[in-house]
């Protein structure tokens, strides 16, 4: 362990408020959940000195995941469907085992199982968090893609208040996020899809397991009566700075027939849209070349060929 | 369970006991180098250098730090020579004026607190004046900056066997290819890991996670000017090695005596952590080879020649007899009438590279399998028929001249593995497969290959091993030997080999600690040489053993039962106070070498496989995906197939990530990706089933038939899974490894 431990303290609220409360120091404590993103900083000897905030000691955030009826309302997912679409909201401290467990979200937002089965190994899957992954904001996280896939809202509580913030409105560059150091996440809100919604995911590691992503896409589409698009979501990871949706590609299918023709004009305008990244674990030309496949693979199997 | 072809009549060779030390291990009470607790024992660290090339200005300590409550150690205060003493003297404990590559050790440290001797590591500060650096094959070889000798070249080997010139004019068909296979990390579980105690009048005790004791020895004895009996170096649990503890540990060894002495004779423990044991330690020589082969039309070799280059890094270490390994190996199990073999190690400014698995053997049977497929491509000739119209019979002579002296049996181990592998089937139905499949592409290949078993050429000889027996006090007979148990088995198959000569039960038999102040040199764990060449020594120790038992008159000559056995060595012991029985390697009879011109029978034994790779390329992510993999070998007697097996699958495995996964991304000649996370090793998701079959000759001079098999099973697998890339791509060869899925891509954009 290349960082001393005597250099780290960690305080552990009884409640929400004294947490809340705590953030509102100079320097804030930072938040601990798993841990397991801040521990291999802290064996790399690469984690700050400093104050951590205990996350397990608050009751509020270790909440069992809710499964509600959603309100009706025009303008969101679903809203032509016969089925009033319901929401799933994990807290702070859900875990990607607890999701893999969850038989019910395993049937309302299949990618998120697909996704926390492929996350580290058990022991992992245990201890680490959904809302860790999303404000530990590397590029390579694996658990974002599927959120922001199905358009999840990420709740940031402060003694201030709460406030909504969509996850894709969350990362604007590389570990920038909308929180402030103030703000906790305090739980991730997902519409539950349309009905007949089809989706799409596939992790490309740099091996079939305990890998971290080289090129992950996360896909939700929505298909009109004559194979119109109405709503497609296009989210990678590990392909640019941060987490990534593809809006350009996007909207250039929305209101389209999925048909061959739209297929190449999509994976044409996305080879274009993608900046990719060169790093240690795989060069930009990959990057970009198995994005695109990914993408053909989605569109085509979803036109079923 | 491994398919062995012959069941021997033994009670013990060719079964399978429970190992040794695997209750221990089982249990956890195992205890390895960090488990060991020693009173007052202080902590060590190494500030490594920061530069490939550069003269040491000055040192610093920062202030803030309490200096005076550590031990500091450079170079000035070595009270013996500061160098390792191993085949060239070129190599510092400390760095002393000059550093030649990235995280050279130049200053050691010592706390009693891990957490401060962690942290004073970054407060210690090293200028340097910065001096160009060779970090490629090519830099070293232009000449111009020169760091070593005349020509930056550690060692050149020449074999040469008819005038391949005078074929290539002549030739129906000639094919030239350039090979390149990278570094590789050994990745032992458990890192370096030393405790030392010295002191000028108590002398230097080593305790260590190694591969060689007597290693250790020699190198620390002149670093202390101390004799033979004041140094003494104790092996601990040892979590795996593949050489990489075979020269490595002398390293970590000295520092920790060095502080040790410094200290007072304080204990000291050194122990790396993943990180530094990754940046710092030896890896596998990089190698670059060119391969040129003459055929006629129908396959016939008639020429062949191979120039073969390894970075060496920085100091000599094993640079030579890697290269050495390399070059018996360049030629392959072919017969041919000219042949040319070339080879150089050369000076580059990257930590030293050193012996892992193979030593050599590996990077040069790359090239030339994956030449040979190229050639049957070209040729239009099936790869396995072109292997078959060109292997090594009776009667023939290796490019070094040595006679093949009885069938190798090479072809029937080809053939049944083509036939557990359903080659042919596959062969045809995957081409079939590739012809209509976008999404999938498919391929099998096969190659063919030996190992030779001990140290090269007069090694054997010069290493002149020792190992022996004693009768313990309870009756029973314990192994006195060198040799290390690292995860490969060979307390258990020595002691299956003393239990069947002397008739007693394997539970009869123990095994001393290999301690330098208790077993004799039975030489080095490595080269595929435990099991057949000290094996052997125990053999003969327990048959001499078992016949002073019975000139004693306390044991009968014509059989005994276990009790009979005890009773005889109790009976012995109380007439004779103990009983010790040594006995020294000799050379088996018409094994000649000569090193001067490279030729004569470069090993006593071989052993011979064929291997099959099966796999499939994902055409969308461009990573190839192992389907399933068999392993054919003739080893001599297998002495516990479990064990033997289990070689086999975790070398094919090793050999698989070498292939495929495993890249040392390196930057100013050192390691970039030292973390597990992102040097990618295969788990058990990416290797596939490994079948393994043996074939048994019996090896006259093995013990029982034994012949060496540790290393073999590095040899094939990167070929044949090259080979079988080339297939699914549509014969488009990819010469260098690893194939990564951005290799692939590269290679067909
Ligand atoms: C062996 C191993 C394998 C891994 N494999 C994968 C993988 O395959 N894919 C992948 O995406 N990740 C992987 N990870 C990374 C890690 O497990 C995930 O990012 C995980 O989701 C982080 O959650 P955590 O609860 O452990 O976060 P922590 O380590 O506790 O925290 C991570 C960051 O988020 C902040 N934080 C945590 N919770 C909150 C909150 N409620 N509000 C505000 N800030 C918060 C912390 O301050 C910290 O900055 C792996 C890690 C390891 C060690």
């Amino acid at each position: 362990m290349k960082s001393s431990i005597a250099d780290f303290a960690v305080i552990s609220p009884r409640t929400l408020a004294e947490a809340l409360a705590s953030l509102r120091q100079t320097p804030p404590p930072v938040p601990l959940a798993g841990g397991t993103d801040i521990m291999v900083l802290l064996n790399a000897g690469q984690l700050e000195p400093g104050v951590y905030l205990n996350l397990y000691s608050v009751p509020e955030l270790r909440r069992p995941i809710e499964v509600s009826a959603g309100v009706r309302d025009a303008g969101t997912w679903g809203a032509g469907g016969a089925d009033p679409p319901g929401e799933v909201r994990l807290s702070a401290l859900t875990t990607y085992a607890d999701v893999r467990r969850h038989a019910e979200v395993r049937r309302l937002l299949p990618m998120l199982p697909l996704a926390a089965r492929e996350i580290g190994a058990v022991q992992i899957q245990s201890r680490a968090t959904w809302a860790g992954n999303i404000a530990n904001a590397s590029p390579a996280a694996d658990g974002v893609p599927p959120l922001m896939a199905y358009d999840a809202t990420v709740e940031l509580s402060s003694a201030a208040g709460v406030r909504q913030v969509a996850l894709s409105e969350f990362y604007s560059g590389y570990k920038q996020t909308a929180r402030r150091p103030d703000e906790l996440i305090t739980g991730i809100r997902i519409p539950v899809p349309a009905p007949g919604s089809i989706d799409y995911f596939r992790k490309v590691g740099t091996r079939k397991f305990q890998a971290i992503s080289k090129v992950l896409l996360a896909g939700l589409v929505e298909l009109g009566g004559s194979r119109e698009i109405r709503k497609i979501r296009l989210v990678f990871a590990s392909v640019m700075p941060f987490t990534y949706r593809a809006r350009k590609t996007e909207s250039v299918l929305e209101g389209r027939r999925l048909e061959p023709g739209a297929v190449s004009l999509a994976v044409e305008t996305l080879r274009t849209e993608l900046k990719p990244i060169d790093d240690i674990r795989s060069t930009a030309r990959y990057r970009l070349k198995v994005a695109c496949n990914l993408l053909e693979e989605f569109l085509g199997t979803t036109m079923g060929c | 369970m491994p398919d062995v072809l012959t069941t021997p009549a033994y009670r013990w060779v060719g079964h399978n006991p429970p190992r040794k030390e695997s209750l221990e291990k089982v249990t956890g009470s195992a205890k390895y180098l960090d488990d060991l607790k020693f009173e007052g024992c202080l902590h060590g660290k190494t500030v490594r250098s920061t530069v490939p090339h550069g003269r040491i200005k000055k040192i610093s300590f920062e202030p803030g730090v309490p200096w005076d409550e550590f031990t500091v150690v450079t170079a000035r205060d070595i009270p013996g020579k500061n160098v390792v003493s191993l085949i060239e003297l070129d190599q510092p404990f400390l760095a002393d004026g000059l550093v030649r590559h990235m995280a050279e050790p130049v200053v050691l440290l010592a706390h009693p607190d891990k957490g401060m001797a962690e942290k004073a590591v970054k407060r210690v500060h090293i200028e340097y004046e910065e001096l160009p650096a060779i970090l490629t094959i090519e830099e070293s070889l232009a000449g111009g900056n020169i760091q070593y000798g005349k020509d930056n070249i550690f060692k050149k080997y020449h074999i040469q066997k008819g005038d391949p010139e005078s074929v290539w004019p002549k030739a129906d068909v000639v094919i030239e290819g350039e090979y390149w296979t990278g570094p590789q990390e050994q990745l032992y579980i458990e890192p370096q890991g030393v405790v030392a105690v010295a002191s000028p009048t108590g002398g230097v005790t080593v305790w260590g996670s190694m591969q060689c004791p007597f290693y250790v020895h020699k190198g620390l004895k002149p670093l202390f000017n101390l004799p033979d009996d004041r140094v003494r170096v104790i092996y601990t649990v040892t979590g795996g090695g593949f050489g990489g503890k075979e020269e490595y540990p002398t390293l970590p060894a000295g520092h920790a005596a060095l502080l040790s002495w410094k200290a007072g004779g304080r204990p000291v423990k050194i122990v790396y952590d993943r990180m530094e044991d990754m940046w710092a330690t030896t890896k596998r020589h990089p190698c670059k080879t060119r391969v040129k082969a003459a055929f006629t039309k129908d396959g016939k070799l008639l020429a062949l020649k191979v120039d073969a280059t390894m970075d060496g890094g920085a100091y000599v270490t094993l640079s030579t007899v890697v290269l050495s390994r390399g070059t018996l190996h360049a030629f392959g199990p072919y017969a041919c009438d000219h042949v040319v073999i070339d080879t150089r190690a050369v000076f580059t400014n990257s930590p030293p590279y050193g012996a892992f698995r193979g030593f050599g053997a590996p990077q040069t049977i790359f090239p030339l399998e994956l030449h040979l497929h190229r050639a049957a491509c070209e040729l239009g000739i099936e790869p396995h028929e072109l292997r078959r119209r060109n292997l090594l019979h009776q009667g023939d002579r290796m490019a070094t001249g040595q006679v093949m002296q009885e069938e190798t049996g090479l072809e029937g181990l080809m053939w049944k593995a083509m036939d557990e592998s359903k080659y042919l089937e596959k062969t045809k139905a995957y081409r079939e497969h590739n012809r209509s499949s976008t999404r999938i592409k498919k391929g099998v290949a096969l190659a063919l290959f030996f190992h030779g078993a001990g140290f090269t050429g007069s090694g054997e000889v010069f290493l002149d091993s020792k190992a022996g027996l004693e009768l313990t006090r309870d009756g029973a007979v314990r192994i006195l030997s060198a040799n290390t148990e690292i995860g490969q088995g060979s307390f258990t198959t020595h002691s299956q080999i003393v239990a069947e000569e002397l008739r007693i039960p394997y539970e009869m038999v123990e095994v001393a600690v290999p301690d330098t102040a208790v077993v004799p040199n039975s030489g080095p764990t490595v080269a595929s040489r435990t099991c057949m060449v000290v094996g052997e020594l125990l053999r003969r120790a327990a048959s001499d053993l078992k016949e002073v038992l019975v000139k004693s008159g306390a044991l009968a000559g014509n059989g005994h039962t276990p009790s009979e056995f005890r009773a005889a060595a109790g009976k012995y012991l109380q007439r004779f106070g103990e009983l010790k029985v040594y006995s020294k390697y000799k050379p088996p009879p018409d094994v000649s070498w000569d090193d001067k011109t490279y030729t004569g029978s470069a090993y006593a034994a071989y052993a011979w496989a064929c291997y099959v790779a099966d796999l499939e390329i994902d055409m969308a992510t461009y990573q190839a995906q192992m389907k399933d993999f068999v392993a054919v070998q003739e080893v001599g007697r297998v002495i516990h197939p479990v064990i033997a097996a289990g070689q086999i699958e975790g070398g094919v495995a090793q050999a698989i990530g070498w292939a495929l996964y495993e890249d040392v991304a390196l930057k100013q000649g050192v390691m970039q990706n030292c973390q597990l996370t992102n040097y990618i090793l295969p788990t058990t998701a990416d290797t596939p089933p490994i079948r393994v079959f043996f074939y048994e000759n019996p090896y006259q001079n093995g013990p029982f038939g034994a012949k060496g098999l540790g290393e073999l099973p590095m040899d094939g697998p990167a070929p044949a899974i090259a080979a079988a890339v080339a297939f699914a791509l549509g014969d488009r060869i990819i010469p260098r490894i690893p194939i990564l899925p951005e290799t692939i891509l590269d290679a067909i954009s």
